[in-house]
Parts: C-alpha cells; structure tokens; sequence
C-alpha cells in the first residue's frame, strides 16, 4: 500500500482538528509501523483465501479444477459454471423464496419487538414485570430445541411448504425486545412531553420522537434479523420438502449432490449464494459496526 | 478514520443511559392503563404461539410414544426421560457437543481479539480488515460448508493440494475421527469469528482517545499501551463475548451436520443432531422431545451461571 503516503501521524487521536500535539510525531514510517501493516494485511489476505479460491475455481473449466497440485489462475478462465449452475434455474428460485421470507420476518420483528419494547418501557399495566420476566427467560430458549413441537404446529397448521411456515417461527426474538426496551429507557421524557402538550397520542410518540431517535439501534437490529434470517439453515430445512419452497442455504445444501464432481459448478453456486449478503454488507458496512456499538450484543 | 470522528447526534441517548440504568421499575411512569399492554399484545401473541406453546406441547410429548409417522398415541410416563438419560449415544454426543464448545471458545475469543488489535492500530488498512474479517460472518452456513469441504478434500483440496507441493502429505481432514472435530472448529472460527471481532472493534473505539495519548507523552510503547490500557479497559468485552460465544458453540449443528453429517463414525455428532435424528429420522417424537428437553436444562444452567459470573464482575 500507500509507501508513498510520508506523514504517519499515528493518529491514535481524534479529529484533524486537533492542534498538532507538542510531542515530537515520527514523520517516516517506523519498522514496527512496517511490521505491524505488514502483519495486518497478511493477515487479511490468509482470512480471504476461501473466498478467494472459491472463487478462482468457480471460473475454471471443469477440466481444470481438480489439477495437483492446485493452481491458482486458470489460463482459459470462463464462466460456463456460472452458465451451467444459473441455466437449471433453482438458484434464483431459491434467493427469491430467501429474499420474501426474510424480508417478512425482518419486517415483521422490528414492529413487534418496537412496540413490546416501547409499552414496556414508557407504559405501567398489570402484570408489567411478570410479562417481561416470562419474555426475557425467552432468551435462554435455545430454539432448535423446539424444533420437533414447532413442526407438529406448522403441519397442524398447514404452512408445511409455505412462506409463512418458514418465516413466522423466526419472528420472536426476546433479546432485541430487552435490547430496544434498554435504548428506549436510555430517551429522555422531556422529548415526549413537549410532543405531549401539542397533543400527540402514544403512537404518534412512537413514530415521531422515538422511532426518529432510535435509528442507530433499528439499522443495527434490523441488519442482524435480515443477516439471520437470510441465514438460517435448520427450520426452513425442516419446514420445507418441495425444492420449489427452499431457502437459498437448504436449496445448496440439498442441491449439491447434483453437482457430482463438477467443482467450478459447486463453487459457482457457492459465490451465487454468497453474493447477495456480501453486497448487503458492503452497503451497510458503518451502520453494522455502529449498529453493534450501540446496541452490544448479539441477536 | 472518519467513523470515528463523526459520533451522529442521536448516539448521545445510549451513551448517557449506561451511564445511569434505569430498573425495571421507574418512578416518573404514568398511572396504570391499559395502554402499555395493547403496544405488548402483537410481540405476545407470536410468542405464546410460536415458543411458549411448543415448549409446553413438546414437554407433553416426552410422556407419549408419539410418532412423527401418525398413529396412536398412548400416555409412556416416564420411559423417553429414562431411555435418553441412560443412552450412552446422547452422553457421546453431549460430550461431542461440550468438545467443540472447549476448542472453539477460547480460540474465537483471541482470535477476535487479535484481529481488533490490528484493526485498531493498524488504521490506515481498517476498511480492507474489517472487510476481510467481517465478511465470512455473513455468508449462508451452506457456502462455508461447501467451499471449506472443497478445500478439505483430502486428494483434490486446497490444503493438501499445497501441502502436496513440499512433499507432504496432509491430513484426511473431515473423513477421520482424529482430525474432524478440529477441520470444523477451524471452519467454524473463520466462519464466525466476526461478531466478536465486531464487538470488541466497538469496544476499542469507545476508548477515550486521550488516555492512549497521555500514556505515549510519558513514553509507554505500543505493547505497554495494549497490556496496560487496552487489555483492562476491554475486560467486560471479554466476558461478554465469552459468554455469548459459550451459549452459541454449545448450540453449535448446522455447520458439522453439513460438513460431516455427524461422521466419521459419529465423532461429531452433536446433541441438536442427535435430536433431529431421533425426532425426524427415526420418527420418535416423544424421545426426542425428551432429549430437547434434558439439552435445554444443561443450556439454561450453564447460561444462568455464566451470566451472574458475568454480572458479578461487572458489579
């Protein structure tokens, strides 16, 4: 990188704002500054690799793949896995089904948990802290464990092989109703009284002096949910049966064994299914690290 | 470098409420109303449909002989709580469970650790970093499977492939009972390692810039700064993400049942597989159930004790 960049004011400190400090600033690059890039980007280059190999497999010829020892750029690079893998059609098949369910269950945890979250905290009602005791032992639940129960219900229920069997299970998510209450709490009453006086009623509280003070927390939970539900392997692998229905995971892991030996298919198929969450990241990527700054823990 | 300048307005609110908690109950609340419990409905409907009742359904499955398969039902007492309690296949794969659970957590946290370090001090790379280290958190269980048992593959993989080239010649990886218990904890690490790494990134940042700035005007090196300042201050990071990291490898399925199907020889089959088995495999409903059940307890009490440990030092 940058060797040509002189000035390393290792800004341990803030803002450039900041008056230059009287401490004497190393102005060339030090041999621990080297050493400790030089540790950095191997280290990020050796934590790419998988991606990166599965990658330059999936462009080889089938022909190609299985060469020892491995190779990493192939000469008649192509895209003729990706022509093969997109060409049966069920990869995009299954990124639809994972894009409707996941958006349903992400659409529908923030308004649930938003609105638990802001009764339990600005209102008092009878039972208060016993309902909220009961949802936050809900925590410790871990929900593969219901997972036999949950089956009988959605059969009894007949959304087997359906949207909603996949995606409502993974609504209830008690830890970002205890995180949300938490960054509710934390929002001063004054804000809410002024809109008080003018008349405003509880939800239009919530939706305009709340809501708006609380993007950071939202951004975060909702990334997380989506990260999550879009990632989710074991329910909708129970809860569906028809290839048609899968999940963009189970519809891989089950489709694979079509593959047989052609490894630039099962890697191109790989790259497909990891695009979509790589490009969400990519476009949220502050909000993700604020996101977790502000809400500190996990969903 | 600009993330952190930049500190949005609303930031402030969360800042000031670690500051000062509030309890559950506070004294400026409105009189009782309804009201509270008509915003509490919607979350409560979907949890009494969809966890409470399967809880409480499923704890009645442990008394019956239920099949997935249909037919009669009759009330066994308390045969599938004996027969999973003395099923010396559930103690395998508890222990198989615990196993993972102990190679995964401390590797996880240091690695976490290490990576925030770098990140923090290496500034100028923090975007390609967080990049490189975040990345692999977000992608399907399903791909990480299938690119780590690519590169697993004893004859064709990446690894042996490589290893091949100084004449060595490497390890069966997942296909034997020695070695695939450790192939899936490396996979599992490079595949989650992020969250923690995101976790303690934020913990790093919120460390006030002029404590460093103070040690380097009385002299303290960057290994002084890291032992004496960064290390202390991150302590309650470090228990928190031991703790959650604890809860999610004890939970730990997905990843090892597509990467090994429990195999070789059941080396690493876990106690969520070892339940799906029973209730989707072999069809018996009420024994698995059971065997959700004795699982859940353990969880419950090993996260209960790992959280007042956890609040004990906090206090």
């Amino acid at each position: 990188m940058a060797t040509s960049t002189p000035p390393v004011a290792r800004t341990a400190q803030g803002p450039a704002t900041t008056p230059r400090p009287t401490v004497p600033r190393r102005r060339r690059w030090s041999v621990g500054a080297v050493a400790l890039y030089t540790v950095a980007a191997l280290a990020a280059l050796v934590w790419l690799v998988p991606l990166l190999w599965a990658f330059a497999t999936s462009v080889k010829p089938e022909g190609e793949t299985t060469v020892m020892p491995p190779t990493w750029l192939s000469e008649n690079a192509t895209l003729e896995a990706y022509a093969s893998v997109l060409a049966r059609g069920d990869v995009l098949r299954w990124t639809m089904n994972s894009f409707i369910t996941t958006v349903i269950v992400t659409v529908l945890t923030l308004v649930i948990c938003v609105l638990a979250a802001y009764g339990f905290s600005r209102f008092d009602f009878r039972g208060r802290p016993a309902l909220f005791a009961l949802i936050i032992g809900g925590i410790l639940i871990p929900p593969q464990t219901l997972i036999v129960p949950q089956f009988v219900l959605m059969t009894q229920l007949g959304l087997v092989d359906t949207y909603w069997g996949i995606a409502l299970p993974q609504v209830v998510a008690p830890v970002f109703v205890f995180i949300l209450k938490r960054f509710f709490d934390a929002i001063p009453r004054d804000y809410e009284d002024a809109a008080r006086l003018d008349g405003a009623g509880p939800v239009r509280v919530l939706w305009s002096v709340i809501l708006p003070l609380s993007r950071p927390i939202l951004t975060a939970v909702g990334i997380f949910t989506f990260i999550g539900a879009w990632n989710n392997f074991l329910w909708p692998f129970i809860v569906t049966n028809d290839p048609e229905m899968m999940t963009l995971p189970v519809g891989l892991g089950t489709a694979v064994g079509q593959y047989g030996i052609q490894y630039a298919q099962v890697m191109a198929s790989a790259v497909l299914g990891a695009i979509p969450l790589l490009v969400v990241f990519l476009l949220f990527q502050r909000h993700i690290v604020t996101g977790v700054a502000g809400a500190g823990i996990k969903g | 470098m600009t993330q952190n300048t930049q500190a949005p307005a609303p930031r402030t609110a969360p800042g000031s409420a670690t500051a000062a908690p509030r309890g559950l109950v506070d004294v400026r609340r409105r009189p009782s109303s309804w009201t509270g419990l008509w915003f509490v409905l919607p979350f409560l409907a979907f949890y009494a449909v969809f966890l409470l009742w399967p809880a409480i359904v499923g704890f009645g499955y442990t008394f019956t002989d239920r099949s997935l398969a249909g037919g009669d039902v009759s009330f066994i007492g308390l045969d599938n709580w004996s027969e999973s309690l003395t099923d010396s296949d559930m103690y395998d794969s508890l222990w198989n469970t615990l196993w993972f659970t102990i190679l995964s957590v401390p590797l996880m946290v240091l690695l976490a650790l290490g990576m925030a370090l770098l990140t923090d001090h290496a500034r100028r790379l923090g975007w390609f970093l967080r990049l490189s280290f975040f990345a692999p958190f977000v992608l399907p269980v399903t791909v990480m499977t299938l690119i780590w048992g690519w590169m697993y593959n004893p004859s064709l993989g990446l690894f042996n492939g490589t290893l091949g080239r100084f004449g060595i010649e490497g390890p069966e990886w997942l296909f034997s009972e020695d070695t695939a218990m450790f192939s899936v904890v490396i996979a599992t690490a490079w595949w989650q390692v992020g969250f923690n790494y995101l976790l303690y990134l934020a913990a790093m940042q919120s460390i006030p810039k002029d404590v460093y700035e103070a040690a380097a005007i009385d002299g303290a090196g960057v290994w002084q700064r890291i032992g004496r300042i960064t290390l202390p201050m991150l302590t309650r990071t470090t228990a928190l993400i031991t703790v959650l990291q604890l809860i999610g490898s004890l939970r730990v399925f997905e990843q090892i049942y597509l990467m090994t199907s429990g195999g070789p020889n059941f080396a690493t089959r876990t106690v969520i597989q070892y339940i799906y088995d029973s209730g989707f495999v072999g069809l018996r409903i009420g024994l698995a159930s059971s065997m959700a059940y004795v699982f859940m307890v353990l969880i419950i009490i090993a996260s209960v004790a790992q959280f007042r440990l956890f609040s004990r030092k906090e206090g």
